[in-house]
């Protein structure tokens, strides 16, 4: 990483360290806020996060290997997550995963070539009345069907 | 910024505070309870679990350990509790109502056994293969439960790689059982914080910052986790398949030194209660399983203080007389490897306060393959170099690259305390019953103060000894009762001791004439001194010195990695707790007392090394080339 892209991102933490203190229960907001500007939180950014709130690395990383939604490796520029519980799957949640996969030509888990999007399963995301359901980055779709899906991901800049 | 949040460790992994108030005599301080419908009463906050060793009645445990804050995570502990719909962890229940308890009723049992079959079905290794066989937690819960199939299945595959990258440590997560104790000893204990539990559910497995190799994490290798791991999924890099075959090459010269805390302890892996030391008949073992020369480390421990002594005072008269600001006070001990790798990560700015002087096992290094191989007449590419230490990260300290002054790398191999009862117990030796020998020459036996070094406190007793003798001409004894220094004794985490020095001094010793003319300077001086065992605490004493506060004005710091010193090494025998360090402890006091040597400028063979060998005399050139050492800046940055 260069020293100014360093530099920029301790500035970016040391602000939000500012916004909501520097105890230990500020860790998830501001792993929260590094997810949300950059995708995910860098070895560097975690180790500056662990600095500024005199905690250890391993620590801020145990918390984002707990967490779903925090990541520790460079994701797409979109996140797909479709439901992978009960009621989602007995409403169709199968089909719908195909035609995801076959579209986007990756499998679960994985990130296209583009860097466009990272594909993954979510637990149940609150919408059982309505699955199939899925998540794009912070937007829920649900009552999926195979056709809707991919043209969900088409209109995807 | 400041940082408010000063209960660093997780609040879940704190115990539960319990207001009580400060003695049980006082009204409320007890509290009347059941256990098994026999009547008892325990100090109010007392846990379920010791509550019942109190009452002499055996609860199982495995996440606990006395040395570690409360986690109360493996279950295994469980009881009944009148009252409460499920079952509790004693271990994690402070008891402050009047309830009744029942340990063994069929639900207990039950769980009991259903928690152990479950950390069996996710526990892969073979017990005949693994070095804790007949010395595992698990292994006895099984036993003791009575486990005679696998309830829930058993994994098949390994699921995850050895991590051997380490010279000190290896990690075998296959066999672990999520107990956490690492977990706790390295962040709250040590307070380096190199382990984690990562992930979540049937995922979640200890590991290291972004699954990196231990090796190439802030890890100091102290190898205190491995000392409280239950189970075999930590232990230590073991050198004693190479030594092994050093001893059968008949080409090969191979000499051991043995350090104190191993001989303190050992006993113990063979069946005899803490606090028995066994110098002498380990002497006899090791030359039976067949080492050429067995040598005793305190004689360079002896050399540590004369080598370190004269360094401080050459400081302090820089300081003092010469004005020399550069000069870096308070200066530190070097000789736990731990700790200097503690100080290379967190405290970078400070090497320049560690003493350059190497730490007694690499100084024996050193001269073994100079002085000995020369006095011996044997070609030191032939000799092979074995240090017995309480301590896994003596194995680093011998692979650090710069450790190669006599032209080899100066110590082959570290070897633990543990490691070594093995290759005795393999040689068909029953160490107890060996008779008593010495130690071989040129080196002979050394001084009670190089064999002290083994406790937290005794490196500076010993520098005490010499200093006082040296610089005020008195002895000891006419100080300090029997030459004991009882205030830098005992297991208090941050000890401070003041020595007023008077205006009374005595000659410059022959030893050291050429450096100070005399000791007039230090007229009315105060020597402030202080010790810290366990980085946990080295880091109180680092914070306050960056602070500006009262250990800055020290004049020499003593510091050990592991909680009690070296007796209480990670290579010592498991287990390890607060009752066995001071026995071993109360060992190594009373052979020093027994011993008629008890000061380091007084070993005879000090004294000729200087006259024949290092003739400069101590901090000299060959001193500098053989016995001093340089330190690295790492930081803390994880790359
Ligand atoms: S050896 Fe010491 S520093 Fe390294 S992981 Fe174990 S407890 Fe932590
Ligand atoms: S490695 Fe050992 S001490 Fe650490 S959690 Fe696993 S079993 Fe417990
Ligand atoms: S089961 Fe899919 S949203 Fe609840
Ligand atoms: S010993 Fe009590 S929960 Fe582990």
């Amino acid at each position: 990483m260069l020293v100014v892209e360093k530099n920029s991102l301790t500035a970016e933490i040391e602000a939000m360290v500012e916004k909501y203190g520097n105890s230990r229960s500020s860790l998830l907001p501001i792993l929260q806020d590094v997810q949300r500007n950059h995708k995910f939180v860098s070895e560097f950014a975690q180790q500056e996060v662990a600095r500024l709130l005199d905690i250890h690395p391993v620590e801020v990383y145990s918390v984002i290997s707990f967490y779903s939604f925090l990541h520790s490796k460079p994701m797409g520029r979109n996140i797909v997550r479709l439901c992978q519980t009960i009621t989602c799957d007995m409403m169709g949640k199968v089909n719908v995963a195909k035609a995801i996969e076959r579209e986007l030509g990756i499998s679960f888990g994985e990130t296209t070539k583009d860097n466009k999007f990272t594909l993954e399963y979510a637990n149940c995301l609150g919408m059982c009345d309505q699955g199939p359901a899925m998540l794009v980055n912070d937007k829920i779709y649900p009552r999926l069907t195979p056709e809707k899906a991919v043209e969900i991901l088409n209109e995807i800049g | 910024m400041e940082n408010k949040d000063t209960q660093r460790a997780p609040v879940s992994q704190k115990p539960h505070s319990v207001d009580k108030p400060a003695d049980t005599t006082t009204i409320g301080g007890t509290i009347s309870i059941e256990i098994n419908n026999e009547k008892h009463t325990v100090p109010l906050g007392t846990t379920i679990l010791d509550a019942c060793k109190m009452t002499g009645i055996h609860v199982p445990t495995l996440c606990h350990h006395d040395d570690l804050c409360i986690a109360g995570v493996c279950r295994v502990c469980m009881v009944e509790v009148e009252g409460m719909r499920t079952l509790q962890a004693s271990c994690a229940f402070p008891i402050t109502s009047p309830i009744k308890i029942h340990t063994s009723t069929p639900m207990v049992r039950k769980a009991r056994r259903h928690v152990i079959d479950l950390m069996l079905s996710e526990h892969h290794g073979e017990c005949y293969s693994c070095v804790r066989n007949n010395n595992c937690e698990l292994q006895s819960l099984a036993n003791e439960y009575g486990v005679d199939k696998y309830t829930f299945g058993h994994v098949e595959k390994s699921r995850f790689e050895i991590d051997n990258s380490s010279f000190s440590v290896i990690r075998d997560m296959d066999k672990c059982v999520l107990c956490k104790r690492c977990v706790r000893t390295c962040i709250d204990l040590q307070e380096v914080g190199v382990l984690e539990s990562v992930d979540r559910g049937d995922k979640t497995h200890i590991s290291t910052f972004m699954e990196k190799d231990l090796a190439d994490v802030i890890c100091i290798n102290c190898g205190q986790c491995i000392n409280r791991c239950p189970t075999g999924a930590l232990h230590a890099n073991d050198p004693s398949d190479d030594i092994w075959n050093a001893i059968d090459d008949p080409k090969k010269h191979v000499v051991i030194q043995t350090a104190p805390s191993p001989r303190a302890a050992i006993g113990e892996e063979f069946g005899l209660e803490a606090g028995h030391s066994m110098t002498q008949e380990l002497n006899t073992a090791l030359r039976r399983i067949g080492f050429n020369a067995v040598f005793d480390t305190n004689f360079t421990a002896d050399l540590t203080i004369i080598e370190e002594g004269t360094e401080l005072i050459i400081r302090l008269f820089k300081a003092l007389v010469e004005k020399d600001e550069t000069v870096a006070l308070p200066q530190f001990t070097s000789c736990s490897p731990g700790w200097v790798k503690y100080l290379e990560h967190y405290y970078p700015e400070y090497v320049d306060n560690l003493s350059s002087a190497k730490s007694p096992q690499q100084m024996f290094g050193a001269l073994i393959k100079t002085f000995y191989a020369e006095k011996a007449g044997i070609d030191p590419k032939d000799m092979i170099s074995v240090a017995v230490m309480p301590c896994s990260a003596k194995k680093f300290e011998c692979n650090r690259p710069e450790m190669a002054d006599s032209g080899y790398q100066d110590v082959d191999y570290g070897l633990t305390t543990r490691e070594l009862a093995k290759m005795i117990k393999e040689a068909g030796i029953n160490l107890p019953e060996m008779p008593k020998t010495h130690f071989d020459n040129p080196f002979g036996d050394a001084s009670g103060a190089g064999l002290i070094f083994g406790a937290t406190g005794g490196v500076m007793e010993a520098a005490i000894r010499t200093i006082v003798e040296f610089v005020l001409g008195k002895k000891a004894e006419d100080v300090f009762e029997k030459a004991n220094v009882i205030p830098v004794r005992g297991f208090e985490g941050v000890k401070y001791y003041e020595i007023p020095l008077g205006d009374q001094f005595g000659p410059v010793p022959a030893l050291i004439q050429h450096l100070v003319p005399n000791w007039d300077w230090l007229a009315g001086a105060t020597l402030k001194v202080a010790v810290a065992h366990g980085t946990a605490n080295a880091k109180k004493i680092m914070e306050d010195i960056k602070a500006g506060g009262k250990f800055s004005e020290c004049h020499f710091i003593e510091f050990m990695a592991c909680p009690g010193g070296c007796l209480g090494g990670g290579g010592q025998p498991i287990p390890t707790n607060e009752e066995i360090r001071k026995k071993r402890a109360q060992a190594i006091y009373a052979e020093d007392e027994s011993l008629e040597l008890r000061k380091s400028h007084d070993n005879p063979h000090v004294v000729k090394l200087y006259e024949e060998y290092l003739t400069e005399g101590p901090c000299g050139h060959l001193s500098h080339k053989l016995l001093h050492t340089h330190y690295t800046k790492r930081g803390k940055y994880i790359a």
